[in-house]
């Protein structure tokens, strides 16, 4: 179920679910569909050798957490495919991303739009923060830094196992501030882990804003290189440069992808509230309507009908 | 006199790893320290070496138990739970990955002092969801404690005794059981872990004394048999004393006063153990002593849940076992 649409389409379409699901609901992670549209994309449409899902296309309500008295607990990984050694795995490490990921498995026909639906709604599986039981998620990434390390972990394991699938861990910058991915790194690289890579969106935003204000990082190439990895650079929104450095050779490495993004890619308007994009809520109702209007214009669709309220 | 065993955890380690190719014997820095560097010498393939990274180790070990492997993790308790907290909730109890949790240096038995003692592991593992714990007070114990933990479907935090380790018992931990080691009915004594050698350092003095105890060894603290307990507080006609080498905030100690008070048990109850308090670096002999962990605090709350003297002192009581400063068997200084 790969290349039906193009990535380019339906990183457009990411966006649009995204932009219409946050004006329908008064704000949401819009600025993560802006950066990250293109590699989640590529992830899902050709960068990922994921098998056909095994859940529901519309996903079913919360079932409990993992307990011994929950037998019937699965996790949200059945819809990028089946666990088997042939296939990628896929850990989506910065589960504030999830509203971005949703949009993915539907634009990819792996979840029915009705799944959006559900989100953030109490009794739902669709949680605003991905969760494990989560469409599309594997393992709990909320605490930010551990999943680089759980991805390192698995790849050596199937490794070992003789499994052909690799495993790609998607990340954001602001985790390079934890000393865990650090960890993570030079642990993939002592073990030669090379059946691991990640892709990381590099769009210098963290919740408190821009990331130089925060925190800097510096030279996180660099870092990621002096830690034992094969890091490439890219533009995050030209998908020839993303697939030209999921092709680096990185025998005995694990591969780090930077894609430097623009967090406002393809909703200009939101440069008004740059730094602060970690979330977007509309502070009117006019704001909305001018928000409405203008990044409808720029993601080539009408407006989006609005409830009155 | 008690046999001592040296080493058990590295002969026991080898002998249940080569048996089961899916467990993997992770260590962090402490490799010597855990008693399995000649695993690792003789077993390379078998050995992952995560340096001193413990939360990624944590999630590492997560991510190889997706992959159908069961990690046993090495290392002091204390850097088990301490630093890679976040790790070990998200990454293994959460999931419940069958990830062994392999704690040395319980409680007061280092010099390390407040760093490398885990005093408060037992407290903050039975919060935990999903996560199970078992205590070594033998070498009996230590033989058996990969066998027992590798049973658990999900994670499990234990407790291990290292260098030489006295036996006092001949049979395996069988999880979720207790052992009965006294069957009197005065008061019912609970212990765990080295906690149980000084009970029984007691057992001859309080017996002359005319006390009658029903002693109580538990190696299972989670899952926890609680009716058996309580049918043995029902066969005492006094009260309940537990000494273990933990804080009594939310340690064994706690767990019997949870379940006497959840099941209206009118009896008195003395927890014994670190009382809201650090300890220090010191011998084993020395901090028990100081900390009130050992024989003679055991007769003291003993004699409380009674209401009388026996005039024991510590002549009375055996002679307390005392390693050798620098032992062969001592793996460092620490």
């Amino acid at each position: 179920m790969r290349n039906e649409r193009s990535t380019e389409d339906i990183a457009m379409g990411i966006r649009r679910r995204v932009f219409e699901h946050s004006m329908r609901n008064n704000g949401g992670y819009l600025s993560q569909a802006c950066s990250a549209a293109e590699q989640l994309a590529f992830l899902y449409n050709e960068g990922l050798n994921l098998g056909e899902p095994v859940l529901p296309a519309v996903p079913k309500p919360f079932a409990g957490v993992p307990s011994a008295d929950n037998p019937d607990y699965v996790t949200g990984a059945g819809y990028n495919g089946p666990f088997e050694p042939q296939y990628d795995r896929l850990f989506i490490a910065p589960a504030h991303y999830a509203l971005v990921a949703y949009a993915t498995l539907i634009e990819t026909g792996r979840m029915d739009a009705e799944g959006l639906e559900m989100f953030n709604k109490d009794g739902s599986s669709v949680e605003m923060i991905g969760a494990e039981h989560s469409p599309g998620m594997e393992v709990h990434n909320g605490t930010l830094g551990i999943g680089l390390s759980t991805g390192a972990g698995l790849a050596w394991g199937r490794k070992r196992r003789g499994e052909k699938g690799q495993t790609c861990v998607f990340m954001s910058d602001g985790e390079v501030q934890e000393g865990q991915t650090w960890e993570a790194v030079q642990a993939a690289a002592h073990h030669g882990i090379d059946n691991l890579w990640a892709l990381m969106d590099v769009n210098d935003q963290q919740c408190d804003g821009a990331m130089d204000s925060v925190m800097e990082v510096r030279d996180i190439a660099a870092k990621f290189r002096a830690f034992g990895a094969v890091c490439v650079e890219i533009d995050a929104h030209d998908l020839d440069a993303m697939r030209q450095a999921k092709a680096e050779p990185h025998e005995g490495q694990p591969l780090i992808i930077l894609a430097r993004s623009s967090p406002t890619q393809g909703m200009s308007f939101l440069q008004k509230r740059f730094p602060r994009l970690h979330y977007v809520r509309f502070k009117s109702e006019e704001e909305r309507a001018e928000m409405n209007i203008s990044i409808a214009a720029e993601l080539g669709i009408d407006p989006i009908e609005l409830e009155t309220h | 006199m008690v046999e001592m065993v040296s080493r058990p955890y590295a002969s026991a380690f080898e002998a249940f790893a080569v048996k089961n190719p899916d467990v993997l014997c992770l260590s962090a820095d402490l490799t010597s320290s855990c008693e399995i560097d000649g695993f690792r010498d003789r077993h390379p393939d078998q050995f992952l070496s995560l340096g001193m990274a413990e939360q990624n180790m944590m999630s590492f070990a997560g991510g190889l138990g997706l992959a159908g492997y069961r990690p046993f993790l090495h290392s002091f308790g204390v850097f088990l739970y301490r630093r890679p907290y976040d790790q070990l909730m998200a990454s293994v109890a959460y999931p419940r990955r069958k990830v062994r949790l392999m704690g040395f240096l319980p409680g007061i038995t280092t010099p390390g002092g407040m760093t490398h003692q885990a005093i408060e592991d037992i407290a903050v593992m039975r919060s935990i969801p999903n996560m199970s714990i078992l205590e070594t007070g033998d070498a009996t114990e230590v033989e058996s404690i990969c066998e027992a933990a590798d049973s658990i479907d999900g994670p499990v935090y234990c407790r291990v005794l290292r260098g030489s380790v006295p036996r006092l018992f001949d049979t395996p931990i069988k999880v979720g059981e207790m052992r009965e080691l006294a069957g009197g009915d005065d008061v019912l004594v609970v212990t765990t872990g080295i906690a149980t050698e000084e009970a029984l350092r007691a057992r001859d003095a309080l017996s002359n004394a005319g006390v009658s105890i029903r002693h109580l060894h538990i190696h299972t603290i989670k899952p926890f048999n609680e009716q058996a307990l309580l049918d043995h507080i029902g066969s005492v006609n006094k009260g309940v004393v537990v000494l273990e080498n933990h804080v009594i905030a939310g340690g064994v100690g706690s767990l019997v006063a949870e379940i006497m008070a959840d099941n209206g048990v009118g009896k008195p109850l003395v927890r014994l153990g670190l009382k809201d308090t650090y300890a220090h670096g010191g011998s084993r002999g020395y901090l028990m002593k100081h900390y009130g962990l050992d024989a003679g605090a055991l007769v003291r709350g003993i004699e409380r849940v009674m209401g009388i003297e026996t005039g024991i002192d510590e002549e009375a009581l055996a002679t307390a076992r005392v390693d050798a400063v620098h032992s062969a068997v001592k793996a460092e200084a620490l």
